[in-house]
């Protein structure tokens, strides 16, 4: 269908590369490995944000430096509150991700099965695709006041349509002679679904998850922020007003380090679930 | 005949959609969910009106300037670190960090440095959007077919020109994925600097008018910023097909049988 344009695709497909394998293996012995690479390029980071304020070249009023945030991270990581913030957080992700995980699978599949609903639907989901979910914060406040749903109504609009795109281009990316063998071969309509359209839809789902992951933790830090519901959201903001700047910083490190985690575990749980696909299999020398 | 059904099958929904909502809330007293009609009213009026000036102009200004400087900044370094091994090994943990750090609690630490002027406004939009592009960049620029590469090297293509003609054309599909979704990254930034501290600008409007208990303009300002939401991406997709033309023009061949 041309009216799915390489819309919401964070991995663009490469065309196919003849060439690609033969650079990698050239010199191999004498690299540095890469994970020391990357560890050197962090603790270089650290080391800059402990100098920048220290030789006075950023106001360390503004810009504490590093072993200050780590003092306030440890004395953040020995309370209470801080544990209960992280949890309220991650709840809320939790929950609106997976309501918006499973509508979007679920209406993907229905309208994406159906040439008619294909067609009658996607003017509409590219109108309220680009809606940005911020702009239902006014709604969220008046409605619903810093409660959870609060969150989810942020979370559960902006993950859903991440999930909802990626399982109806992975419909539509079903091998049409595939379907018909599937057919002539007496597969009724379930085995069908269950054979041939989920195993090509299943890559799709994967990254419309973790494209949807990222975005629900933005949502629920955002909601959080700017609405005062329960989490590291709003730690963040009580921690800004009352002028706890070191502390800001590492609520602010500590949201990244939420946002790595939920990224490297999305990868990993995709690597294993797509194990036998062949996007996955790049690597192996044939 | 098949372009009217086309016609119909596009406009269908929306207007059953458009119609139920406007027959439903039609004599609704519900406080939070006033009728469409005087939503759409207030929306000539208001925001196609004096509004359009005092706040969606000074928004779409900000929001140009911090998405433009981080497009320039973020694809030009992106190239510089894509292309030696050593310094991608090097930073991509420390990017990627960055990427993940959620947007929107940039605002609070930007607050401190900068203030609330518009200038804070600008660097947390641009600050946001760089890292999607910037490792978008990165990623395409590794993935350039070694081939190409070594031709023009062959060739003596050397220093900007290959960076120009090689490498630059090659990343741009990986490049305007970037963008887009440092587009959207701008778009919510943009909203969420002016609910901090504003006077003006399209976030500041609508929470003005919902904590004023204007409901019905702040339905209409959701809608505004629905609209341009759905506007920048269709601009968006209109650059990206004319530039990427050749691209889509080859994986439509690469598909063909």
């Amino acid at each position: 269908m041309s009216g799915a344009p390489a819309a919401a695709r964070d991995d663009v497909p490469a065309l196919p590369a003849a060439g690609r394998p033969t650079s990698a293996p050239r010199g191999r012995r004498r690299r540095v490995p890469q994970a020391a690479l990357g560890l050197s390029g962090l603790a270089g980071l650290v080391l800059l944000v402990e100098l920048l304020p220290r030789t006075g070249l950023v106001p360390s009023r503004y810009f504490p430096p590093a072993s200050e945030i780590a003092v306030a991270l440890a004395e953040l990581a020995g309370r209470g509150a801080f544990w209960t913030a992280v949890g309220d957080t991650l709840r809320g992700w939790a929950i609106g991700l997976s309501v918006a995980a499973v509508a979007g699978v679920v209406l993907g599949l229905l309208i994406g099965s159906s040439r008619l609903a294909r067609e009658l639907t996607d003017s509409t989901i590219e109108f309220l695709r680009p809606i940005p979910s911020v702009a239902l914060i006014p709604l969220a406040i008046l409605v619903f006041g810093s409660d959870i749903e609060s969150k989810l109504l942020l979370v559960v609009y902006a993950a859903f349509w991440q999930v909802l795109v990626q399982v109806l281009h992975g419909v539509a990316d079903v091998d049409p002679i595939a379907q018909d063998t599937a057919r002539s071969y007496g597969l009724g309509a379930w085995a069908r679904a269950r054979h041939v359209t989920w195993p090509t839809t299943l890559p799709y789902v994967m990254t419309g998850l973790r494209l949807g992951a990222a975005v629900a933790l933005i949502l629920a830090v955002t909601a959080e922020l700017v609405i005062g519901v329960p989490g590291l959201g709003e730690l963040l903001n009580t921690a800004q007003s009352s002028g706890a700047v070191a502390q800001t910083y590492a609520l602010v490190v500590v949201t990244g380090i939420l946002g790595v985690l939920v990224n490297v575990v999305f990868r990993a749980v995709e690597r294993r679930v797509l194990a036998w696909h062949p996007s996955q299999r790049a690597e192996v020398p044939v | 005949m098949t372009v009217l059904r086309r016609i119909g099958t596009t406009l269908a929904l929306p207007a059953v959609l458009f119609a139920a909502w406007w027959v439903l809330s039609a004599d609704s007293t519900d406080y939070f969910f006033p009728p469409l009609s005087g939503i759409v009213e207030t929306l000539g009026d208001e925001w196609f009106g004096p509004r359009l000036t005092a706040d969606v102009l000074p928004s779409l200004l900000r929001l140009t300037a911090g998405f433009a400087l981080a497009a320039v900044v973020a694809v030009a370094l992106g190239m510089l670190i894509g292309l030696s091994r050593t310094v991608r090994g090097l930073l991509e943990p420390v990017l990627e960090f960055f990427r993940a750090i959620p947007p929107p609690v940039l605002v609070p630490v930007f607050i401190l440095f900068l203030g609330i002027g518009d200038g804070m406004k600008v660097a947390v939009i641009a600050f946001g959007c760089t890292w999607p592009i910037l490792l978008n960049t990165v990623e395409g620029v590794r993935a350039v077919d070694p081939v190409v590469v070594d031709t023009a090297r062959a060739y003596r293509i050397d220093g900007m020109a290959r960076l120009r003609h090689v490498v630059l054309p090659a990343a741009s599909p990986q490049v305007f994925a970037g963008l887009r979704q440092g587009l959207s990254v701008a778009i919510i930034l943009m909203v969420i600097s002016e609910l901090f501290a504003a006077s003006n600008g399209l976030g500041f409007a609508i929470v003005q008018a919902q904590r004023t208990f204007a409901i019905t303009e702040m339905w209409a300002g959701m809608l505004v910023l629905g609209l341009l939401g759905l506007l920048l991406a269709l601009l968006f997709r209109v650059v990206e097909n004319r530039v990427l033309a050749w691209y889509h023009g080859l994986r439509r061949a690469h598909r063909a049988p």
